[in-house]
């Protein structure tokens, strides 16, 4: 091969790479037996009783600000809190789930994605989807602390713990951690079982979801009898004016789609959710990622190129006396 | 015999002491990161997990550090001989600043005591660009190594190690050009995955590898003139400016394919809008533009390209160019999402000050000791 053929074949290949990562693999489907949760904020009534129970849970102490010691005053999600309930207000906050002069509650926790980037990101494997369940877990004993799963998570969702000497990434894992287990042992997230009002409804994907739709058929005014704990085999029923939903499952289709959804009578982005579309950049990360990398044939084609060049050039050098 | 000599001269200068006493407080905020962790003296956050460690002393440290790659092609793919004694100080110069990449990747990592994981095979997860950063970073600061090595085994007169290495070096140095090719695109394949976090002026998607990899390239060259001009005027050498005016035809010929590339995927990718917003990123793209439009014109010109003050504006311009580049996309105009925000601290900055100060003492050090520039007669 002739130099000028060999830069050419490597100005080719740097374009097909560029090109073909276009067609990059479809975003993930959800896991066969999915399970996840419903959060509904027009039923959520603030009480972060999922708060104090995921904080029991997880071993982790309440986050105290000032000198109130009744309720977690937690703001955010972090190392020490998996799971927060925040608040939406706008202008005199006078009535629930109504944007101008209106409030809600929006929960954040871990969305269990579909298509998850904190697990497409991990250089160890120490981020995992549970093939079965879709549950996306945390494995310390292998993590190196590179952070890549906190920058590539939508929500920012892990967290690292920074004020410890030997810190470690936190992050919910559906109560399903080895240690807890709850839903390989049959019982459903602690959140979703302290839950008053059903605002946070555990199940299968499948049956959230066509819930999920059910309540956005439902018109508002009508009363409509909402379940509590699993959707599946709810624990117990409670009848409620049905608000005006927005007719949007955040998580249907959101990067890919998310095990945990949410729906809610007020715009998610006013609720602080994040743009996304429904491509998850996960896909196509890993499109170009495979493009190039491939059985490694780029880039041993290169090397091989580069090789004879090399050797080749080298070898002139030589003959020509370097010195 | 080598074409190559020792500097010679006093180790424990003025400046040597001065970057001395930075490396000093650098390594004292260090300590207190692995006593008490990251918290204790960065500003890092949940929204902002990388901060400057990452994106200044692995993204762009590295980029910095690749005038070896650069000059490789120059000398073994286009055959260009002459620019033989520019390569082993580049190499040195690459070797320092990427090992300083390593060591910051490493006192980085939030679980440093098990960065062995990385190494082992049933870890990898082959969808992970990290996973191809990490490995071929180390990779590559191995086959460094060795390419290096040569200045060494002459100091010492290990003729036949010397031989046997030589005779295979061919090899290294092919993978020399192989290895940052891989790494640096992928540096740049790390943004597409944080999709909107990354300023849309920024995410070219399928496009970041080859973006990341064409400025790398630039910022390789640049630092070889930059390098080159700085031992002249440093070490008081005869200058080199002839030798390197060649090289600002190819700086040339990257500048304009990064610059075109951006500004098609601009139009194409719709977000031209978001150029003429007024905001922030839009002046720090317009900077950044600039600051590579900067050395389109003066190396347009041959008088410009053959005069050596002219050609270090260029260079100098190239390199902030591409370090902005990198700070913009990974830091400047991140948006991790409401309520988080991120300045690094002073301890943060020091210990990245302590890193370089410890790289430029090395090298001091090394090309006073070991034959690395090239002997005059040669200029
Ligand atoms: S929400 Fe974040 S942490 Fe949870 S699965 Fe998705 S990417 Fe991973
Ligand atoms: S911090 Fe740990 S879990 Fe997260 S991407 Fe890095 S190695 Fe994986």
């Amino acid at each position: 091969m002739k130099r000028r053929d060999f830069l050419k074949a490597a100005a080719g290949a740097a374009l097909c790479g560029a090109g073909t990562a276009a067609q990059a693999r479809p975003n993930l489907q959800p896991a066969e037996k999915a399970v996840g949760m419903l959060y509904d904020s027009t039923l959520c009534i603030g009480c972060k009783a999922c708060v104090a129970k995921c904080k029991e849970v997880n071993h982790m102490p309440p986050v105290i600000e000032g000198d109130q010691t009744t309720w977690d005053s937690a703001r955010g999600l972090s190392a020490k809190t998996l799971n927060v309930i925040k608040v939406y207000k706008n202008g005199t906050a006078a009535s629930k789930d109504v944007e101008v002069n209106g409030f809600c509650f929006e929960k954040r926790s871990c969305m269990h994605c579909v298509d998850p980037a904190c697990v497409s990101v991990c250089p160890v494997t120490a981020m995992r989807r549970n093939p079965l369940t879709g549950i996306v877990t945390h494995h310390p004993e292998v993590c190196i602390g590179c952070r890549n799963c906190m920058m590539g998570c939508p929500y920012d969702v892990p967290q690292f713990e920074y004020n410890k000497t030997f810190g470690q990434i936190q992050k919910c894992q559906m109560c399903n951690q080895a240690g807890v287990e709850r839903i390989d042992k049959g019982q459903m997230t602690g959140c979703a079982e302290v839950c008053p009002t059903g605002a946070t409804l555990f199940g299968p994907r499948k049956a959230l979801l066509a819930e999920a739709k059910r309540r956005m058929t439902l018109k508002p005014g009508e009363i409509y009898n909402y379940p509590r704990g699993d959707v599946s085999k709810p624990y117990s029923h409670h009848e409620k004016v049905v608000p005006a939903y927005l007719p949007h499952i955040w998580g249907e289709k959101e990067a890919g789609g998310t095990n945990v959804m949410h729906i809610s009578a007020i715009p998610f982005d006013k609720l602080g959710m994040p743009p996304l579309g429904e491509r998850s950049p996960a896909s196509i990360a890993e499109g170009v990622q495979h493009t190039l990398y491939k059985y490694m044939a780029l880039p041993a084609i290169a090397l091989a190129g580069l090789t004879y060049v090399v050797h080749h050039n080298t070898d002139d050098d030589n003959e020509g006396g370097e010195s | 015999m080598s074409v190559h000599k020792p500097l010679g001269g006093r180790i424990l200068t003025a400046p040597f002491i001065f970057f001395g006493i930075i490396f000093l407080i650098g390594l004292y905020f260090m300590a207190q990161r692995f006593i008490y962790g990251m918290g204790a003296v960065s500003n890092l956050n949940g929204g902002f997990a990388w901060g400057i460690w990452v994106v200044y002393d692995v993204v762009i440290g590295t980029a910095l550090a690749c005038g070896g790659y650069a000059l490789a092609f120059t000398v073994y793919i286009f055959n260009k001989g002459q620019y033989h004694p520019l390569v082993r100080p580049a190499i040195l110069a690459s070797l320092l600043g990427y090992a300083m990449g390593g060591f910051g990747a490493f006192f980085d990592m939030g679980r440093w005591w098990q960065f062995y994981e990385i190494f082992l095979p049933w870890n990898w997860n082959f969808n992970s660009v990290m996973l191809e950063v990490g490995l071929c970073v180390t990779a590559y600061i191995l086959v460094l190594v060795l390419e290096f090595s040569p200045a060494y085994l002459e100091k010492i007169g290990a003729k036949r190690l010397l031989k046997t290495l030589n005779k295979l070096l061919f090899l290294f140095i092919a993978l020399g050009m192989l290895l940052p090719t891989m790494h640096q695109s992928s540096l740049g394949s790390l943004l597409i995955v944080m999709g909107y976090k990354v300023n849309p002026l920024w995410q070219t998607w399928q496009f970041q590898p080859l973006l990341a990899l064409l400025s790398a390239l630039t910022m390789g060259f640049s630092i070889v003139i930059f390098e080159a001009s700085f031992s002249t005027v440093g070490f008081r050498r005869a200058s080199e400016t002839p030798l390197l005016a060649g090289l600002g035809k190819i700086i040339l010929g990257l500048l304009i394919s990064f610059l075109l590339v951006r500004t098609v995927l601009l139009v194409v990718q719709g977000n031209l809008g978001h150029l003429f917003a007024g905001d922030r990123a839009s002046l720090l793209y317009v900077i950044e533009t600039a600051l590579f439009l900067i050395p389109v014109f003066i190396l347009a010109s041959p008088v410009n390209r053959n005069h050596g003050g002219r050609l270090l504006i260029a260079a100098v311009s190239m390199l902030l160019g591409g370090a902005l580049y990198r700070f913009d996309a990974f830091l400047f105009t991140l948006n991790p999402g409401v309520g988080y925000r991120y300045f690094p601290s002073v301890p943060e900055i020091m210990v990245t000050l302590g890193i370089v100060s410890l790289e430029i003492m090395a090298y001091l050090v090394l090309v006073k000791t070991l034959p690395v520039l090239h002997r005059e007669e040669h200029a």
